[in-house]
């Protein structure tokens, strides 16, 4: 039977690596995320684990021996936030060309400076490009439910590719609510064994990884993981559907709320889409035809399915926790890309909110659907809570 | 073993699609490497003055220290030495010296060789 109990999101991710039981850890503590492989330390002081777990110098070294374990053929997980992601950024590339299908606790906190301990989007937006899956969590519970699904579909043969499982730093991954933790032997059988197509340590089938590529095949071997990334939204549902049939609990790609008949949809990502969603129900009661889609997918990018939910909307808003300092905000140029190419011409207000931590109250999403409601939307980027 | 493409025989693959998947290579192919076309100095050992202690053997960054088997050091393979010195550099009987590999194959090469 699966157990109860009051947990935070990084204590349960860290109880799903357990759970996992990676073949390597190779970590670097770093602010919110240090619970992650503290915890996992613990189990591993404990027996409870097999992992080798390899403690680094630098979260540069920790993702280069994740790197090098993994195309060794070894499952391999780890975690990080913020400079330490932002330490990382020359190798993940090298992890998505490889096709390692590392999966990656990612706390999600602000990259300084100024100096922050707090959340937002700045450090995984950062790596965008970089050939990793990013999926967005809205709470513990659901941080705990990815690791697991992120190992299927990061090791399915169309996809090999690494995953970021985002959360929000101290807000989801300090915050102690109830998660259902499912039996050890349900997530053994779920997960299964790692079965590397070409392992480094097979010596009898010796192969190179990292060798040169000049202009002849670079573009060729980029394009390959394009199709990966378009395997990702081919095969997701499948996995989140094997992953519904142990656990009860299905993640989409997209999460929509009473979005089907909305005129007013709010987007917007992780822990602050909660609140949204409370504002949504008291504006229904109002008869404001509110909605709010969460994108929890961010690479690849499900635009065909954001470009459906949103076509019968009057008025848009996204809330983006990260900045594109001169350009638009991340999510918002996504949602403004996708609704171009299907042809209407829908009035996006593109906002950013809880930079470093700011909080997201809901008077903030209340004003913005009445100023949707109202035809207020301006190409103007505006920033929900600052002192102005 | 795994389905490796059409790579071990390919010749150049003309799509995206046969290019091995993240630019693996397969085989141990840095075995026919000729990398020491690579060198500038060549290491020039000496028999009479080498005991055999291994401590080239141990620091070649490459594997071209020759030895017969049972410990004895009897030269060294200049196909993959690049010429780092590192041999010369650590040797406690100065056994080995790095030479200008012009002198060996440049204009009046054996003139001063061996």
């Amino acid at each position: 039977m699966p157990r109860r109990e009051i947990t935070s999101g990084n204590w349960a991710f860290a109880e799903a690596m357990r759970q996992i039981n990676p073949d390597v850890v190779a970590a670097y503590p770093i602010t919110p995320s240090t619970d992650i492989p503290m915890k996992f330390a613990d189990f591993v002081a404990n027996g409870k684990v097999d992992t080798n777990f390899v403690t680094v110098e630098s979260e540069h070294s920790a993702i280069t021996a994740s790197i090098t374990a993994s195309a060794a053929g070894a499952r391999v997980m780890t975690a990080s936030s913020a400079n330490g992601v932002a330490l990382m950024h020359e190798i993940f590339p090298i992890a998505g060309c490889f096709r390692t299908p590392i999966v990656f606790g990612l706390v999600n906190r602000c990259i300084g400076a100024p100096i922050n301990i707090h959340c937002d989007h700045s450090d995984s937006m950062a790596e965008r490009d970089a050939g990793w899956i990013h999926l967005y969590c809205e709470d513990a519970q659901e941080a705990y439910d990815t690791a697991i699904l992120a190992i299927r579909l990061a090791e399915h043969k169309d996809v090999l590719s690494p995953v970021f499982v985002c959360q929000d730093g101290f807000i989801t991954s300090h915050g102690f609510e109830p998660v259902e933790i499912l039996e050890d032997s349900t997530v053994k059988a779920f997960v299964g064994e790692r079965d590397a197509d070409f392992p480094l340590l097979d010596v009898d089938n010796p192969v190179t990884y990292g060798s040169f590529a000049m202009s002849e095949y670079y573009f060729e071997i980029k394009r390959q993981q394009v199709e990966a990334m378009k395997n990702v939204l081919k095969v997701y549902d499948g996995v989140a559907k094997d992953y519904e049939a142990v656990s009860g609990r299905f993640y989409p790609k997209l999460d929509r709320y009473r979005t089907e008949d909305a005129d007013f949809i709010v987007v917007v990502m992780s822990s602050a889409s909660g609140v949204v969603k409370d504002v949504v129900d008291e504006l229904r009661e109002q008869g404001i035809k509110a909605g709010c889609l969460r994108v929890r997918m961010f690479r690849p990018f499900p635009a065909d399915e954001v470009a459906e939910i949103l076509a019968g909307a009057k008025a848009v808003a996204v809330l983006d926790r990260a900045l594109s300092i001169g350009g638009t905000a991340p999510l918002a140029a996504e949602i403004k890309s996708a609704l171009y190419d299907c042809g209407k011409n829908i009035p996006v207000q593109s906002c950013v909110y809880g930079l470093g931590g700011r909080d997201f109250f809901p008077q903030y999403a209340r004003e913005l659907f009445m100023d949707l409601a109202a035809g207020k939307v301006s190409r103007e980027e505006r920033y929900l809570g600052l002192l102005e | 073993m795994k389905d490796r493409g059409n790579s071990a025989e390919m010749g150049k693959p003309k799509k995206w699609q046969d290019v091995p998947m993240g630019g693996i290579a397969f085989g141990s192919s840095a075995e026919a490497v000729e990398t020491g076309q690579w060198r500038s100095m060549r290491p020039v050992w000496d028999g009479e003055k080498c005991i055999s202690c291994l401590l080239c053997w141990n620091q070649c960054p490459d594997r071209s220290i020759l030895t017969d088997g049972n410990g004895k050091v009897t030269g060294i393979d200049t196909f993959y030495c690049k010429g780092c010195g590192i041999c010369a550099h650590i040797c406690p009987k100065k056994a080995i010296e790095m030479r200008p590999e012009s002198e060996f194959t440049g204009p009046g090469a054996g003139a001063k060789g061996e």
